[in-house]
């Protein structure tokens, strides 16, 4: 019997995080020499590029995509919302954390360390929530503050001279703990923990298998069985194609953050 | 009467023959002046009966051979001097004279030069040491050919000096015996741009190695009489560099060092003495940042953690450094309002570059301090939120990651082997 595979995401979202990928891994290799600019490695980053003024022009340009991407996720949430779809506000689909999560996370640590059975996880997971939220936080801090150093002298006509250098302070540190986070701790819990390892391809080929969901998402797929709503959900294996596709995107952008990561862990402590 | 007319007629005719004979171009070369001995040619001739052979050698192997021609055409030569002038115990000498003569005494015809170079660093050393090879006279002017400065053939000639004295100082060999501390100027010299004006642009007007250290009395910098002593740099330079010297003392750092306290810096400090690079070179542009970086510690600390200090720290010229905002020669503390950055001025500083700034714009604290709460404390308190946040989300997940991973592991090698999960425990069944 062929494995059965159930669909996760749609080709929008996945689509929409493509985007994010491309512009947040452009945006942190353009942006890091920056932040680390008394290292040696980086003027030679910057000089893959050319000059400051090349690095700064592609930084810009992966911010206006990935603002844009953040601006077509909202609007799709509040199109659901203005057609009365209010199930990402509460509930399995939403991403609002909820007291599910709490015990969620107390339940894995007590798993962790052998003190319990492993949570019965819903659609989205707590960490996956925090991911979640740490790119939307990370996303209205970064980009705010990065708007106004990017057009000082157009807002510095309404705020006053300390706000540019706030900006400047939580525009490098919080893009530190995005990239620091996304490269370490998204990539581990996404993909690099043993269970995943090498990569989760489902945020590339939209499916996960109906035997990987009933083991990691149990509740979610109870939920499925139980309304009876499984068999419409119920999708093709992914093509080869995409397979591959994932395989060759995921493993050069993990590579790219690792990278990244190795001259961060580098600054940091030597 | 006819007599005091005389006179005077006598005295303007020749007071008008001086006058044409001293007018640039039409002079013809002067006659030879009369000096104590000057030579009949053929006095000379008795010498060059042996001297002339290009060969002649004394017995420990040291050339003795002089160039008659090159010698008439030297300064001395043209004088007509006799080889005895110099040699002077050889006057009336038996030929062949014996083989070891006295020292030759410049000083019967040149007392101030060698005076002055009685007061310098070569003599010095050469009273320090016996075997010294600090330079004296001939070194630089050659025993034989002496010519003067203006004569292009003339080793102390403007455009040939630097090679002159690089034939010491640019030896590695010299340099060693004479623990001379600065080292291969000659080569740093030569890239330099008052070399480069010399050696590239035929510029006589640069400075070489005599416009700043002198001539004959060269002294050690440590010597307050020293041309190159800290504190005579900046008349120094302004030898050439009037307008700039002014500028210098009016600002903080030229005060500083007119007060004797020694706490400014000085031209060489920010441009280096033998390496003066132009200042529109990238990379000593972006050097003299560490430069005032050297004494405003905290300054160059804060200016790193900026946007501009982040690129000149690339490598990259184009933003904001220390003189933009500060002057370079004239630098006022800001509470001087000639200061660039004084209120009064800063917008218009920043405008140099922020074209159509604002002055909410002109309000961001280019040196701002995180760690300064007096200073900054909207900054302050910003930077110990991230502090927190980042240790925080770091330290949480970490943990986490470290300990889902071995159980994470077992999970794969469980479905690895297809096994269904452990039933639930007892305390799990309870749920």
């Amino acid at each position: 019997m062929s494995e059965r595979f159930v669909h996760r995401f749609d080709a929008f979202d996945r689509t929409l995080h493509g985007l994010l990928m491309i512009s947040f891994l452009g945006l942190a290799a353009t942006g890091l020499p920056l932040v680390f600019s008394d290292e040696a490695w980086a003027p030679r980053l910057v000089n893959l590029f050319g000059t400051f003024e090349v690095a700064g022009w592609l930084h810009r340009v992966c911010a206006t995509l990935l603002i844009l991407v953040f601006a077509i996720h909202l609007g799709r949430l509040l199109r659901r919302f203005t057609r009365g779809d209010r199930s990402f506000l509460w509930g399995p689909s939403s991403m609002v954390p909820q007291p599910r999560d709490v015990t969620d996370l107390v339940g894995h640590l007590k798993w962790f360390v052998g003190r319990g059975p492993r949570p019965a996880f819903d659609r989205y997971t707590y960490w996956e929530k925090f991911d979640y939220w740490a790119v939307f936080w990370g996303m209205g801090i970064i980009g705010a503050s990065g708007l106004l150093l990017w057009f000082p002298m157009y807002f510095s006509q309404f705020v006053p001279g300390w706000v540019f250098n706030v900006a400047l302070l939580i525009h490098g540190e919080e893009a530190l703990l995005a990239v620091g986070f996304i490269f370490t701790m998204h990539f581990f819990n996404g993909h690099l923990r043993p269970e995943k390892f090498p990569m989760d391809r489902v945020i590339f080929t939209g499916r996960v298998s109906e035997e990987e969901l009933r083991e990691e998402r149990p509740t979610e797929y109870a939920r499925l069985v139980a309304n009876g709503t499984l068999d419409g959900v119920l999708t093709d294996p992914p093509e080869p194609w995409l397979l591959r596709l994932g395989t060759v995107v995921g493993t050069t952008a993990v590579t790219i953050g690792q990278l990244l990561v190795g001259l961060i862990l580098y600054a940091v402590l030597t | 009467m006819a007599r005091r007319l005389c006179l005077i007629v006598v005295a303007l005719g020749w007071f008008v023959s001086m006058v044409m004979a001293s007018s640039p171009g039409s002079a013809p070369r002067p006659s030879a002046p009369s000096l104590p001995g000057a030579a009949t040619t053929s006095a000379n001739d008795d010498c060059l009966m042996c001297h002339a052979d290009s060969e002649a050698q004394a017995e420990d192997g040291r050339s003795i051979a002089v160039d008659g021609p090159r010698f008439s055409e030297s300064i001395h030569g043209f004088l007509d001097m006799a080889c005895t002038a110099c040699h002077t115990d050889l006057e009336g000498a038996e030929l062949p004279h014996d083989a070891k003569l006295a020292r030759v005494d410049c000083s019967t015809c040149h007392p101030d030069a060698v005076a002055a170079y009685d007061q310098s660093i070569h003599a010095a050393a050469r009273r320090e040491e016996t075997a010294s090879v600090a330079a004296t006279c001939v070194d630089c002017h050659t025993s034989h050919y002496v010519r003067p400065a203006a004569d292009p053939d003339s080793p102390t000639y403007p455009l040939n000096l630097p090679a002159t004295c690089s034939r010491c100082h640019a030896d590695p060999a010299v340099i060693a015996k004479g623990h001379i501390a600065a080292g291969n100027v000659g080569a740093q010299f030569l890239d330099s741009i008052h070399g480069r004006a010399i050696s590239r642009s035929g510029l006589l007007v640069s400075a070489n190695c005599t416009s700043c250290h002198g001539a004959h009395d060269i002294r050690r910098k440590s010597d307050p009489d020293s041309r190159v002593f800290r504190a005579n740099v900046p008349s120094v330079c302004a030898s050439c560099h009037e307008g700039i010297q002014a500028q210098f003392m009016r600002g903080a750092h030229g005060q500083a060092l007119a007060d004797g306290s020694g706490r400014g810096p000085v031209c060489t400090d920010c441009h280096s003495a033998h390496q003066i690079q132009r200042i529109d070179g990238g990379s000593w542009r972006l050097d003299t940042i560490n430069e005032c970086g050297t004494c405003h510690a905290d300054k160059i600390r804060t200016y790193r953690d900026t946007f501009h200090g982040q690129i000149t720290s690339l490598g990259f010229v184009r933003v904001a450094k220390c003189s933009d905002c500060h002057g370079a020669h004239e630098v006022h503390p800001k509470s001087d309002a000639r200061s660039m950055v004084s209120p009064e001025r800063v917008l218009e500083t920043c405008r140099t570059c922020h074209e159509g700034a604002s002055a909410g714009f002109a309000e961001y604290d280019p040196h701002a301090d995180q760690d300064d709460l007096e200073r900054n404390p909207e900054l302050y308190y910003a930077s110990r939120f991230m502090h927190w946040l980042l240790m925080g989300v770091f330290g949480f997940f970490g943990v986490h990651a470290l300990l889902w991973l071995p159980r994470s592991a077992a999970e794969r090698r469980r479905r690895a082997r297809g096994t269904q999960p452990p039933p639930p425990t007892s305390e799990a069944r309870d749920e």
